[in-house]
């Protein structure tokens, strides 16, 4: 029934740069307006409306807080595609860069103890992925959303070896 | 009943139309029912001047019931036959049962589990209905009138299957279930509106039975949950049952039958509760005419404890760990649930947090105090301003099996509430027609590992090769924590769905059933009630329905407007006779007919406020 992008709802302009605490007062201001506890005693159907409302506020919300999710959601909204299983072309640099760290993720897997080494590259993706972000928001911003979506596919894999670094510390 | 009148979100009713609402904690040991009252949310006493009713049931000769004290009173007599804890088996399996070292005569029942008495074979659901009666009547004894509905709590980390059994038993009751709220939440909006707080707390609620640890965000007007977990089988049972087993082993008192076992559990209980204020003491237990004396001293019990104490850390510090969030970042600490009285509890909490927790709220009744304010809140019965927002959690991850036993997780622990969340699958085999969907919740990866909630088959998929269907499953959990899923091939629109009302739970036709066996024995009063109420029901929203039309039928086709008009035409002249049934039936046609008006009224409503309001405003 309410078929609303994620920005429209919380009457924010579509763009990447977002302020959190902005954000957050939309969803919780949103959020107020349809929770089903202002409805509690309203019948079934009007019920479930709030609910689909409230769903929706919360989805949102989720999405536009992580810079990555938006990154995705505002090319998605450009009817562009990222492709994330199909394409997998990425910039040979990157691609030798890649390979670089993924050497180094194997031998912070295996030795464990050596914590300047898992720092180091800690470090180095961290810089990497900051530069990454950068670029996906120039581009956004300049609604060059092929270019975008591009990035944000070394972004995806950036963040998914920052996961596998994270795992090892525990 | 479809009520059609839309207010203004807000606009509270005029004081006489005041709707009375309570708050119940439906607890492992006790249960309390409070209600709001001039403004001041307490705790409702029984005749007797007790705000504490046991949480247990004796069947009795002849389907008798005795509910609370009285109950608990006999227990020593009737030992099987008296019923207590129950809530530790509310929408768990026979073999759930069997685990628990309950010592009750356990019988399966299809995937769920009954208790065998002398004279009543009953669910836990039953069982926790009786409770839950025996407040409602004390409630609306107390207040003079019937209840609007009722806040009922459950712990923090329930799965589905056992929020289900509790709403169950709720209807089962005659009680309108207005939210499922989660006992530390309660506990967090009675603590955070008495104090006025802000920022993050935590609250540890350690009841009978159950554990969770919870945090929460206060903002001005908002209870953000940031994070919940716990263990559905851990409270302060299991420290009777640490102490028992330390008796059993000093007085060599193997082969207790079950009242013997009874006895030493509560005296044990006795014992543990008289050194939260002693450094040693002596309980006597009574075995036939054999007299054993109970002796410990606070460090001995301290150190049986400890094990137990360290689970509940354990899972403190993973609550932390899922929210990203470390101790420093805590501003309090709300202490729940009366085995948080134990003082090696509360030093544990404070060396963990390094902070005092708070306890200036009695732990035994914040949680229904909490549940009657939201309750007050619900019923509308609060002005603009005075009101909160509350966003709590789901605590488990939800899940699909896929290929392999594997889970594939929809909805991760920790969402904000309501939530809706859609991923597509596809078939396997060329020509797959149907697709079998398995509901699970739990944090692994194994199916077998994780809690099977319901399975459900999608049927009549077009014959296509392999990989080619789009079958996409939506996974939405309601304010009450309540799940349902719906498959839909994309291509053809076949669809199924499920409410997730597994094994475990009632369907609506079998708490209707349940209730009108129990009108059988009703006199001819409660059938004259039950008529006026019906036509009170028919009344109110034929009226409602003219206004919708007078206001909205712009929404309206001319078709379904003629169509609004027959059935309302049928349920006025219906309404005027006094057959119960029938005005019941044509009560629900009229509803039926006019959902879509109202969900699209009701649509028109929202989009309206969403517009109406900007954020300047706040």
């Amino acid at each position: 029934m309410n078929a609303t992008d994620h920005f429209a709802l919380f009457d924010l302009p579509r763009t990447f740069a977002l302020d959190a605490a902005q954000l957050e007062a939309a969803w919780k201001h949103v959020a107020q307006a349809v929770h089903p506890d202002r409805f509690a005693t309203r019948s079934a159907p009007e019920r479930r409306v709030a609910m689909q409302w409230s769903a929706q506020a919360n989805e949102a919300y989720r999405v536009l807080k992580q810079p990555l999710l938006r990154a995705r959601y505002l090319c998605e909204l450009a009817g562009v595609d990222l492709q994330t299983e199909t394409n997998t072309a990425m910039a040979p640099e990157f691609l030798v860069q890649q390979m670089s760290w993924h050497e180094q993720l194997d031998e912070c897997l295996e030795q464990p103890d050596n914590v300047r080494a898992r720092e180091s590259l800690a470090k180095e993706i961290e810089l990497a992925l900051a530069q990454c972000q950068q670029a996906v928001s120039q581009a956004l911003d300049t609604q060059q959303f092929t270019q975008a979506a591009h990035r944000i596919r070394e972004w995806m894999f950036l963040d998914k070896l920052t996961t596998q670094l994270q795992t090892i510390e525990v | 009943m479809a009520l059609l009148q839309i207010s203004e979100p807000g606009e509270s009713p005029a004081p006489h139309q005041r709707r009375l609402a309570v708050g119940i904690d439906l607890g492992t040991t006790h249960s309390l029912v409070a209600s709001v009252r001039s403004s001041v949310a307490e705790v409702l006493p029984d005749e007797a001047g007790r705000h504490l009713v046991p949480s247990a049931v004796l069947y009795k000769a002849g389907g008798t019931a005795l509910i609370g004290s009285e109950a608990l009173a006999q227990q020593a007599q009737y030992p099987l036959d008296t019923l207590v804890s129950v809530k530790r088996l509310m929408g768990r399996s026979y073999e759930d049962a069997l685990a628990s070292g309950m010592p009750f005569n356990f019988v399966p029942d299809s995937q769920s589990v009954k208790i065998h008495t002398q004279h009543a074979v009953v669910s836990p659901v039953e069982v926790a209905s009786k409770i839950l009666e025996k407040l409602r009547f004390l409630a609306e004894g107390t207040l003079g009138d019937e209840l609007v509905g009722a806040v009922i709590t459950v712990p923090a980390y329930f799965d589905d299957a056992q929020r289900q059994a509790t709403r169950d038993a709720a209807r089962l009751a005659g009680l309108n279930v207005l939210r499922l709220l989660n006992e530390p939440t309660a506990a967090a909006i009675a603590y955070g509106l008495d104090h006025g707080s802000e920022g993050l707390y935590a609250v540890f609620d350690l009841g009978g039975g159950t554990f969770d640890v919870s945090l929460l965000k206060l903002t001005r007007g908002v209870f953000e949950v940031v994070a919940t977990g716990g263990d559905t089988a851990l409270g302060g049972d299991d420290f009777d049952a640490a102490l028992a087993d330390y008796f059993v082993g000093v007085h060599c008192l193997n082969d207790l039958d079950h009242a013997a076992r009874r006895a030493l559990l509560s005296a044990s209980r006795r014992l543990r509760e008289a050194l939260t204020d002693n450094a040693s003491h002596t309980e006597t237990l009574m075995l036939g005419a054999a007299k054993i004396d109970l002796s410990l001293t606070r460090v001995a019990f301290e150190a049986l404890a400890q094990s137990l104490v360290e689970r509940t850390l354990a899972c403190a510090r993973q609550v932390l760990k899922d929210a990203g969030l470390t101790v420093k970042d805590v501003q309090g600490v709300v202490m729940v649930g009366g085995a948080t009285r134990m003082p090696v509890v509360q030093a544990a909490v404070q060396t963990l947090f390094a902070k005092t927790p708070l306890t200036d709220l009695d732990p035994d009744q914040v949680v229904a105090l909490g549940a009657a304010l939201q309750a007050n809140l619900l019923a509308g019965n609060r002005n603009p301003g005075e009101d909160w927002l509350l966003l709590d959690v789901t605590p488990l991850t939800l899940g699909l099996e896929t290929m392999g036993g594997l889970v594939e997780h929809i909805i991760p622990r920790n969402s904000t509430i309501p939530v809706a969340r859609a991923q597509e699958f596809t078939t396997f085999k060329d020509g797959q027609t149907a697709l079998a969907v398995h509901v699970v919740q739990g944090e692994r990866d194994l199916v077998a590992d994780c809690r099977s909630l319901a399975r459900f088959e999608l049927r009549g998929i077009p014959p296509m090769v392999a990989g080619a269907a789009r079958i996409r499953v939506t996974f939405q959990v309601d304010a009450d924590g309540l799940l349902s899923v719906t498959a839909r091939e994309q291509g053809s629109g076949v669809e199924a769905s499920v409410t997730v009302k597994p094994s475990y739970g009632l369907t609506d036709d079998e708490v209707s059933k349940m209730l009108s066996d129990s009108m059988t024995l009703a006199d001819h009063d409660a059938k004259m009630r039950m008529l006026r109420e019906q036509q009170v029901d028919a009344q109110q929203l034929i009226e409602s329905v003219v206004a919708a039309l007078a206001a909205d039928s712009d929404l309206l086709s001319a078709a379904q407007q003629t169509r609004i008009a027959q059935q309302l035409q049928a349920t006025q002249l219906c309404a005027q006779g006094d057959d119960i049934d029938a005005i019941r039936l044509a009560t629900k046609a009229l509803s039926e007919v006019t959902d879509d008006f109202a969900a699209q009224r009701m649509d028109r409503s929202i989009r309206a406020a969403l517009k109406g309001k900007s954020l300047n405003e706040l």
